[in-house]
């Protein structure tokens, strides 16, 4: 058993210690949110944060978050009362497939918690490890703004 | 692809592929159909009606008035779920959320093939806009005949028939009014349409109806659905086409926690699992321990352009007009152009469900086509194409043909190895790089010459290229079918006829030039498995035709830009675009800085559909050998527009897609095999060089029909930064992608 913080509820998972976060989440917890891209870190579709700083899920084993507190997708909102940054990008229309934006979000509200206002050269430039293919950027970095600049 | 490539190989070495072509009678060759698509039954109307005509099988009422629409056409992530509600209810007086809309299921919605070609809003969008407006008729006129007035005494608002007196009935109601036939009727040639001016939903930002889900974990994808029972399945390709699988040690992956089952079938490996990770384990597990000989050698990929000029053809001469072989009068260019393979790259590795209850197979799939994926697995299996069923269930967008298809097949051949149970498979990345059917490498030669007085008086246009549609297809469309005991082979490729065009799409200029000849060389057999992806052939053509149109404008000293429209008499929306985009730039309102280029590039997306020209600015930094892309000014013509947003979005996409492809992307290959595994070895844009600003000018055609807009901008935008590029460093670069080289100090 592995006791791990998940969207601020403590859960003991059951899972081998040493399976990535990543299908512990989607399988375990039946959570969506956070998708298999690569396997290997270098897309970001899996991103959670993990005590508040992004992670890619895919090759974090759970072993790692004993203890720890993940924030998914999930954890910022729902459809029918989605959280600041995910009404955004619903305002912005910011996803095309959508496959990726999950782990944009995700990504995104770990920089917005640190830096509430952050200039457009630092988004471009946390937003760096995450991939879209269908070419969403300007819509993702306008929802982003958006999100920063909106009232409390 | 074990016998199957040796053979295909064999054939090629033999040079007897165009003796076999030659040699298919020509009903045969009529009945390819690229698009996938049933016959048309009925010319005179609109879009997929013409195939299938009856208005029921696009809209149905419920006797408690509830209304479900269907299309063949699926949601590849474009936002055409959205799109085509608003023009279905249009002239029904619902909202997109008021209906249940069912796409792509072969027990349930129309044959309108594949999804592809931005062709989804003129053939469904067509066929909806047209089937409801008569639907909404056939409402009016039930609704009237029960309460004795006269058709036109009464209207449809939000859902409801309503008469002058306030008297209203849902729309089951209404539909009692009709004989017995409801609306299983035929579609009329003509609709009472509602006139453009008066629309209500088409032409307006509607948000789009899967982002919710999307953006806050609710299941939106095939790789999000958990079925009762469900078993989790991987499979093992071998490590190059046409390898043999020696030995493996079932028995030995078989002990391993959760393994459920160990599948060998020939050259086919999978394992089957009750947890997803354990089938991953698994699968690394059986990897490791199968061993495996031989495989068909690649060639060097710096040597493909050579090869593909050198290998069999069919040619295809698909424009000869003038006398293009008797000398100008003016001053010439000529050119030779290249791309090499190009990944889809989609971000989720694609992914299958199915399920075999009795002798129904049920498939839950991100195929572009259900119908056509039907047939081919039908075949695959052995079984009735009626008990086969294929449910589109989204995935991750894939740009044209990924690993869908192919994954399909897994999960319905692992399907059958549990009756009862569902089996889902995803691919794991490497497995989707290497499997892929990629975009065909191609070559352009082109020699165009100006006359005396400044014209271009003649284009001599050459190309090459593999095939650009592998789809099912015959089951050897699929890669599991290579791989069986008892192998299905692939049936042979065929070029994509003109207007739509495969490799040569958007090779025809549509600059009126008086001598001109463009030949398609068709090479059926391609050292990699190749297939569509977004814009085709027109990615290299409007690159090399814009390209030519720069340096035909140098040698007669006008602004390219002028020398476009000069040759565009008679295309005003063409011109209007240019002008749009032009304008919107400030083109030749200013010099580049130092180390900035402008580049302009336009392209009718087949010569039939949208109008898209961009103009740029970029910047070389030439200590990183790279780019920055200042701004993009677009303008396209899509005709009518349905949701101003959503072609926004597309053609945002497309330029930045687009943008990747032309600067970044290339397929590394070596005769040991593919190398592009993974993103460190198939880089793409990230956030850092997309560009800084992109403006998009839509310029509506209200009434005109609707033209797709997704695959519009990749050829303009291509041409664009290859133009831009030579004007930043004054050496124009023709092979793409354009970057990964050094520039000349």
């Amino acid at each position: 058993m592995t006791k791990v913080d998940v969207n601020g509820r403590v859960l003991d998972l059951h899972a081998d210690p040493a399976t990535p976060l990543l299908y512990v989440l989607r399988n375990e917890l039946g959570l969506n949110g956070a998708k298999f891209g690569c396997g290997m870190g270098q897309c970001g579709a899996c991103t959670v944060q993990l005590d508040g700083k992004p992670v890619f899920s895919c090759v974090t084993p759970l072993a790692a978050c004993a203890g720890r507190k993940v924030r998914t997708v999930e954890g910022l909102g729902s459809a029918a009362q989605p959280g600041r940054l995910q009404a955004a990008f619903i305002a912005q229309q910011a996803a095309q497939c959508g496959y990726c934006i999950a782990g944009m979000i995700v990504r995104a509200q770990a920089l917005l918690d640190k830096v509430p206002h952050p200039t457009d050269e630092q988004i471009r430039r946390h937003m760096e490890p995450n991939l879209c293919r269908c070419g969403t950027h300007h819509r993702i970095l306008a929802a982003i703004r958006a999100a920063a600049g909106a009232p409390a | 692809m074990s016998n199957v490539n040796h053979g295909r190989r064999a054939f090629l070495e033999r040079g007897t592929l165009v003796l076999a072509f030659a040699l298919l009678p020509r009903a045969v060759r009529a009945e390819f159909n690229g698009m996938g698509v049933p016959p048309v039954a009925n010319p005179k109307l609109a879009g997929s009606l013409q195939r299938t005509s009856f208005l029921d099988a696009w809209i149905r009422m419920a006797p408690d008035g509830k209304v479900t629409v269907f299309s063949g056409k699926v949601e590849l992530g474009t936002g055409v779920r959205t799109a085509l509600a608003q023009v279905a209810l249009e002239q029904l007086e619902l909202q997109p959320g008021d209906i249940e809309f069912v796409q792509g299921d072969t027990a349930r919605t129309p044959n309108e093939g594949f999804t592809a070609g931005s062709h989804t809003m003129a053939d469904s969008g067509s066929a909806l806009l047209h089937a409801s407006a008569q639907v909404a008729a056939l409402l009016r006129q039930g609704a009237a005949a029960q309460w004795k007035l006269a058709p036109d005494a009464v209207t449809l608002r939000a859902g409801r028939v309503v008469a002058g007196d306030g008297r209203s009935m849902h729309y089951g109601e209404a539909l009692r009014g009709l004989d017995a036939a409801g609306l299983h009727r035929a579609a009329s040639a003509t609709s009472p349409l509602r006139p453009p001016a008066r629309y209500r939903l088409i032409g307006k930002p509607l948000a789009r109806v899967d982002i919710p889900a999307k953006v806050t974990g609710g299941a939106a994808y095939v790789q999000d659905m958990r079925l009762p029972g469900m078993l989790h399945a991987r499979v093992v390709r071998p490590p190059r086409p046409g390898a043999k699988l020696v030995r493996a040690d079932l028995d030995a992956v078989r002990r391993l926690p959760g393994v459920r089952h160990v599948v060998r079938d020939g050259d086919y490996l999978a394992v089957l699992a009750d947890d997803e990770w354990r089938a991953v384990q698994a699968m690394n597990a059986l990897a490791a321990n199968a061993q495996w000989h031989g495989g068909t050698p690649l060639p060097q990929a710096d040597a493909i352009h050579a090869t593909l000029q050198r290998l069999p053809a069919q040619h295809i001469t698909i424009l000869d007009r003038g006398h293009v072989d008797q000398p100008a009068a003016g001053p010439s260019v000529s050119a030779r152009y290249t791309k090499q393979y190009v990944m889809h790259g989609s971000i989720g590795p694609s992914c299958a469900v199915a399920r075999l209850d009795g002798d129904m197979l049920t498939v839950w799939t991100h195929t572009q086509g259900v119908y056509p994926l039907r047939a081919a697995l039908a075949e695959l299996t052995g079984m009735p194409p009626d008990k086969v069923r294929c449910i589109h269930t989204e995935g991750a967008g894939c740009y044209g043909q990924n690993g869908a298809d192919d994954v399909a097949a897994d999960a319905a051949l692992l399907a059958r190895a549990v009756p009862g149970v569902p089996v889902r498979v995803q691919l794991m990345r490497d497995q989707e790089n290497l499997w892929e059917p990629y975009a065909p490498a191609m070559v352009t030669t082109v020699r165009a010459a100006l006359d005396g007085q400044g014209r271009i008086s003649h284009w001599d246009y050459e190309l090459w290229s593999g095939s650009h549609n592998e789809r099912p297809g015959n089951a050897g469309k699929l890669v599991p079918a290579w791989l069986l005991a008892k192998p299905i082979a692939p049936s042979p490729s065929q070029p994509m006829p003109m207007p739509e065009g495969g490799g040569d799409r958007n090779a025809l200029p549509l600059y009126a030039i008086p001598h001109a000849r463009v030949v398609n060389h068709f090479l059926p057999v391609t050292p990699l498995r190749s297939s569509a992806m977004r814009s085709l052939g027109a990615h290299l053509n409007i690159t090399t035709i814009e390209g030519t149109m720069d340096q035909l404008a140098k040698l007669a000293g006008v602004d390219p830009v002028r020398l476009r429209l000069d040759h565009l008499d008679a295309e005003p929306r063409a011109r209007a675009v240019i002008d749009k985009a032009a304008a919107r730039f400030g083109w030749g309102k200013s010099t580049p800085a130092p180390g900035h280029g402008h580049g302009f590039g336009f392209g009718q997306y087949k010569n039939i559909m949208a109008y898209v020209a961009i103009a740029l600015e970029l910047a070389v930094d030439k200590d990183n050998n790279t780019v920055r892309i200042v701004r993009v000014a677009c303008a396209a013509d899509c005709g009518q527009v349905v949701n101003p947003d959503g072609a926004r979005n597309q053609l945002e996409g497309g330029i930045i897609q687009a943008a990747s492809w032309t600067l970044h992307e290339q397929l590394r290959y070596g005769p040991d095999g593919i190398a592009s595994m993974d993103w460190s070895t198939y880089p793409i844009l990230r956030f850092s060089g997309v560009p800084e600003r992109i403006d998009v000018d839509l310029l509506d055609q209200p009434g005109l029909p609707f033209l797709g807009v997704a695959e519009a901008a990749q050829g303009p935008m291509a041409a664009a930064l290859a133009n831009a590029l030579a004007d930043a460093t004054g050496a124009r670069r023709h092979d793409l992608p354009l970057l990964g080289r050094p520039f000349p100090a």
